[in-house]
């Protein structure tokens, strides 16, 4: 199963590796990553495999949200399909 | 793979445009649970409901999780509550709505539906029970709503039923006065009800519904109103392309869910209720949409154009989204619960008469309308038997939530908290329709009934 990692916030230093550190720690591969900054404003999306990933995907979304937190960001993981879903026919 | 500007619109929707899944209702059939032993009745329906809908918050929670998603509630209805009790050799189901309100707390649902009774064509000696338990089993329980259906294109207007049924709301008012008559607010009056709603106060489980199954309800005024930025000044073709738009998007979103859902309860897929269910919460408004069209206020002459052209885009977009698209699908226009609404009504522009016109257009009806404590019980049976008629004859379904707020007068306020909102008192025509509830009998089936 793929998901989609969103994470957006002004940016600094370190972002890429703190978020990176969380997903290796799982288990999970990075497939795909883009991200561009606008104004300061960091924007980052990350596809990701999660078919091997230690924790529930639900759990993994929550620990991703708690770094967030940690470094005042807003980190997201969802699965691929909902955007698939909404955006494509 | 998505592209960086879909997973961000969609982000965005739900950030800042309370895009959610308004709720997963688990439909449970209670047909196995008669007894002539109310108290046997009653345990068996409770663990019947905890048993089925034992992992229903769970799920719904993970899912919403993984996909990043709020389901706002998660939720359950019954089979009519009036057919189980039949068998019952009692005079009051309030044991039976004690039981419901007792298994949906160990379930961790925020409401149950199915204290119902199903009355287009005439009443059981379970029906006439049900009815008069109503006011009691309001009180005494919290997340318990009920519906009674009174007429249908089909049957006609059981007027006896709509008599009835204006009492039995002012009883309701009365006996929840601590709360402002909050009674009401879980109290539904329908014509043409339908089997698989999600949505309360409405939700039942229909005789005609399988075992056990998963509805789910998805809103998204807000992403509507936003979409509509886009097409400021722009003819109704582009309008209605927008709303169609958004609406296959919110739609799509609400089948996966509940796709996901149903899967892992092993309960099967019912359908996709596509509604534009607002909120109080400021941006969460349909009323806002209506406005955002080009009217000053919502109420004002046009009004129901607007709304019409809104509900049937709404149902376009959906319908491709879902396998299978159903409950009451289409726009809501419930007043307390609409931030849009509640300020046209203070200011005078929405009144009663205008809200019954457009919910001829709209998916409902009169939908949590706070009245003078002092209307009369004839009065609010018209104003029932005038919703009914619209549905019976538009073959549509048409409902009455009101709320005669015991104290209150025009110009008050009634607080009814969290999602139930707040309610401008309405004034309501002073003059008599007595006689005319008086009169009670049935009021035949229309010609649009004879289609076979």
């Amino acid at each position: 199963m793929r998901a989609i990692v969103t994470v957006v916030g002004k940016d600094k230093v370190g972002i890429i590796a703190g978020v990176c550190t969380v997903l290796a720690e799982y288990n999970v591969n990075i497939l795909d990553i883009r991200q561009t900054v606008m104004q300061d404003y960091f924007t980052m999306m990350m596809v990701t495999d999660v078919s091997g990933s230690q924790l529930p995907v639900a759990e993994l979304a929550k620990a991703l949200e708690e770094k967030g937190k940690e470094m005042n960001l807003s980190i997201r993981l969802q699965r691929e399909d909902i955007f698939d879903a909404m955006h494509r026919v | 793979m998505p592209n960086i500007k879909e997973v961000l619109t969609t982000l965005d929707m739900i950030d800042k445009r309370h895009l959610d899944i308004r709720t997963i209702t688990m439909g449970i059939s209670l047909l196995d649970c008669c007894d002539t032993d109310i108290k046997v009745c009653a345990q068996k329906i409770y663990d019947k409901i905890t048993r089925r809908a034992e992992n229903l918050v769970k799920v719904g929670q993970e899912i919403e999780w993984e996909f990043g998603i709020p389901i706002v509630n998660k939720r359950i209805s019954v089979t009519p509550i009036s057919i189980i009790g039949n068998t019952c050799d009692t005079d009051s189901y309030v044991p039976l709505a004690i039981a419901m309100d007792e298994a949906a707390k160990t379930c961790g649902v925020n409401f149950i539906g199915g204290f119902s009774a199903l009355v287009q064509k005439g009443c059981t000696k379970g029906d006439w029970i049900l009815m008069d338990s109503i006011p009691e089993a309001m009180k005494a329980t919290e997340r318990v709503c009920s519906s009674v259906n009174v007429g249908s294109t089909r049957a006609g207007i059981n007027m006896d039923a709509v008599a009835k049924m204006g009492k039995i709301i002012k009883e309701t008012a009365e006996i929840t006065a601590d709360n402002d008559g909050l009674g009401c607010a879980k109290l539904v009056v329908f014509a043409n009800a339908v089997e698989d709603n999600p949505f309360m106060a409405g939700a039942f489980h229909g005789v005609g519904e399988p075992e056990c199954v998963l509805n789910v309800g998805v809103s998204g005024p807000g992403v509507v109103y936003h979409a509509l930025q886009s097409v400021k000044g722009m003819p109704f073709d582009d309008v209605a392309e927008t709303i169609k738009k958004t609406a296959f998007q919110i739609t799509r979103m609400g089948q996966i869910v509940g796709v996901e859902a149903s899967k892992r309860l092993d309960v099967p897929f019912g359908i996709v209720d596509l509604s534009l269910a607002p909120t109080p919460a400021v941006g969460d408004s349909v009323a806002r949409i209506l406005e955002e069209m080009g009217l000053e206020v919502c109420g004002t002459h046009g009004t129901t154009a607007a709304l019409a052209m809104l509900n049937d885009a709404v149902k376009k977009g959906g319908v491709m989204a879902s396998s299978h698209v159903g409950g009451l699908s289409g726009a809501f226009i419930p007043v307390s619960e609409d931030e849009g609404m509640i300020a046209a009504a203070e200011n005078g522009t929405l009144c009663l008469d205008k809200l019954e016109a457009m919910t001829c257009v709209c998916s409902v009806g009169l939908d949590m309308i706070a009245v003078p404590g002092d209307t009369s019980a004839s009065t609010i049976s018209a104003i029932i038997a005038d919703e009914a008629a619209i549905g019976m004859v538009n073959s549509k379904t048409t409902a009455v939530r009101i709320i005669p707020a015991p104290g209150k007068v025009v110009g008050d306020r009634v607080e009814m908290g969290g999602l139930l909102g707040s309610a401008p008192v309405m004034p309501v025509h002073p003059e008599s329709s007595e006689n005319f509830i008086a009169r009670g009998g049935r009021i035949p089936a229309p010609l649009q009934s004879l289609k076979n």
